[in-house]
């Protein structure tokens, strides 16, 4: 309980440091928001009269926690450039980039568990070898090069999708999860042969362990030690990576959301940075940022779960 | 010879990887010196002309040469990067020494500000400072520079704590030597087999993110180049010119090849 109290204090401490980092990084940029709003042309009276309404002459800290206050309670200001809230841009966007980010994580996990199991299993077979080998080389393809590889093979060559047409998932349902099938492909793959390659030192790694000789002298069957036993322990560093590709699919999402012409976070990011529309932007990497933050939380619960080794003091 | 035989069969990651760098860096360097063409230059009637002993690889859609410019871009690329890391290693070095060697309140104070960028996916934080600084050359390497700080300092952090408790350094110290002789003559040397391998990873990360950062446009600017740049040119003609977004994707794939192989081998050697 203790444990989890602290876990909780140090979540709310960083989330107090990200946020506050992303509202002083945001204060620091030369012409502040009432310019920004009013244009360069306004007078100096009608500049005061907006920060006056606009809270920005209000002392430092006040002006970050009622920030904050309204950015947790769904007020994140208005975009300059659309003049329509934030809020509202966003909302529309969460269920794509979410959904994207879902399908890679899945395929991540259902591609390398038992490829990894395989593969350590069988470590002298030359298949185990071939899956190897290419791991390295699928690490090393950028993403957005993958994405433009996965265009070109599945969308140009068989035929399976149309690059650039992208469906709504409003307008049909279906069809915006077949389109999002390639891009999370493009973004799973290179993650799914790390974590592979996690997964399989790791097993090779405890197999060698006494408690594993133990298991066996009892009269253990091979396939029990491996599931029953091993790979209960060889999965926790696996967790740890998936954790933190989870984070990496949150942000890498960005940049295969661009390759693919997905109207996600991604693409509005990108936009608002070339446009200077702030709030925007604020909004969007302090999301992420918690999405991020609360994802490391998960799993170093999961961890306590797993290993009782970590529970306790 | 058979020594060599033998160090390569022990370690084949450490010189695949090398042989790749040293091949593409001899591309680049040939094509940026010897290339006759201005990577710049249009020539209408040479558009997207395909391979041939004038154009080695083929032409663009505005008709230049796709070796100059695959070698100047790549010139880019690796002139960010290594901008990029030696401010990472630099400043990476006297905060992880300082913060290492004396410990204490500043050294908690420094390393969870550096957990919790850490925790961040670098690219997002790219972003943060790109939509600070502005994008152009040197705005990239600022803000990747940046970003690369923290993780050197911890390793370097972690190096000196486990190395200034070590005998050599109480008798350094014995000796009268002073902190900062003992920091950087005595601890530093014994730390470079340590760096070198984090660096090459670093070098590898910085190629990814430059090009990344490029690719989304946020990064070099026109008429700069760099391969990312490229590639974000190469998609629009993907249909009907894929040998352009081909070329350039796997000039970016093998330099992030060899630097992450030749930093593995090196890992298993320090």
């Amino acid at each position: 309980m203790k444990a989890v109290l602290k876990k909780l204090l140090t979540f709310i401490i960083t989330v107090l440091l990200v946020t506050l980092f992303v509202f002083v990084a945001f204060e620091m940029i030369p012409g502040d928001a009432a310019t920004a709003r009013l244009g360069i042309n306004a007078t100096p009276e009608a500049l005061e009269k907006m920060r006056e309404e606009m809270g920005l002459t209000r002392p430092f800290f006040v002006r970050y926690f009622s920030w904050l206050g309204s950015f947790f309670f769904g007020d994140m200001g208005v975009s300059y450039s659309y003049g329509v809230s934030v809020r509202s841009m966003l909302a529309s966007k969460l269920p794509i980039t979410l959904t994207l980010t879902l399908m890679a994580f899945i395929m991540v996990v259902v591609l390398s568990i038992p490829i990894g199991l395989y593969s350590s299993k069988y470590e002298d077979r030359v298949f185990a070898k071939v899956i190897d080998v290419s791991g390295q080389l699928v690490m090393s393809i950028p993403p957005f090069f993958l994405g433009i590889l996965v265009t070109y093979v599945f969308g140009m060559l068989l035929h399976m999708f149309t690059p650039g047409g992208f469906v709504s998932y409003d307008i049909n349902f279906g069809k915006f999860i077949s389109y999002l099938i390639f891009p999370a492909l493009a973004i799973a793959v290179p993650k799914a042969a790390m974590s592979t390659k996690l997964l399989k030192t790791s097993i090779l790694s405890e197999r060698r362990l006494d408690y594993v000789r133990t298991a066996y002298s009892r009269g253990n069957s091979t396939m029990d030690v491996l599931y029953k036993h091993v790979l209960k322990n060889a999965v926790i560093p696996v967790i740890t990576f998936l954790g933190m590709t989870l984070a990496d699919i949150v942000a890498g999402s960005l940049v295969i959301e661009q390759v693919f012409s997905i109207p996600g976070y991604g693409r509005l990011l990108i936009s608002s940075i070339a446009n200077r529309d702030y709030p925007v932007v604020q909004a969007i990497i302090a999301i992420i940022a918690m999405i991020v933050i609360f994802i490391n939380l998960l799993v170093d619960v999961t961890y306590q779960v797993l290993d009782p080794r970590l529970r306790g003091n | 010879m058979k020594n060599l035989m033998f160090r390569i069969r022990k370690n084949p990651e450490m010189y695949i990887g090398a042989a790749i760098i040293v091949v593409m860096l001899a591309i680049i360097i040939c094509g940026v010196i010897f290339s006759p063409y201005d990577p710049d230059a249009m020539d209408a009637s040479a558009k997207f002309a395909d391979p041939s002993p004038a154009h080695p690889m083929g032409c663009d859609n505005f008709g230049r040469d796709l070796y100059a410019r695959l070698s100047i871009g790549g010139a880019t690329t690796l002139f960010i990067a290594v901008a990029t890391v030696f401010i990472g290693v630099i400043f990476g070095i006297i905060i992880g020494a300082l913060t290492g060697y004396y410990g204490g309140v500043v050294d908690e104070i420094l390393m969870r500000f550096n957990d919790a960028v850490l925790a961040f996916p670098s690219i997002l934080l790219a972003l943060v400072f790109i939509s600070l600084f502005g994008s152009g050359t040197f705005k990239v390497i600022i803000s990747l520079g940046i970003l690369f700080i923290p993780s050197f300092a911890r390793i370097v952090r972690s190096e000196f704590m486990r190395c200034s408790k070590l005998d050599y350094v109480r008798s350094a110290r014995l000796m009268g030597a002073g902190d900062l002789r003992i920091m950087f003559v005595h601890i530093l040397p014994n730390i470079i087999p340590v760096l070198l391998s984090s660096t090459v990873i670093g070098f590898n990360n910085a190629v990814l993110a430059e090009a990344s950062m490029s690719f989304l446009g946020i990064g070099v600017q026109p008429p700069s180049s760099s391969l990312g740049r490229m590639l974000s040119e190469a998609q629009a003609f993907l249909f009907s010119e894929p040998s352009y977004a081909i070329i350039t994707g796997v000039t970016i794939a093998l330099i992030v090849l060899g630097f992450s192989l030749l930093g593995d081998g090196l890992k298993k050697n320090a």
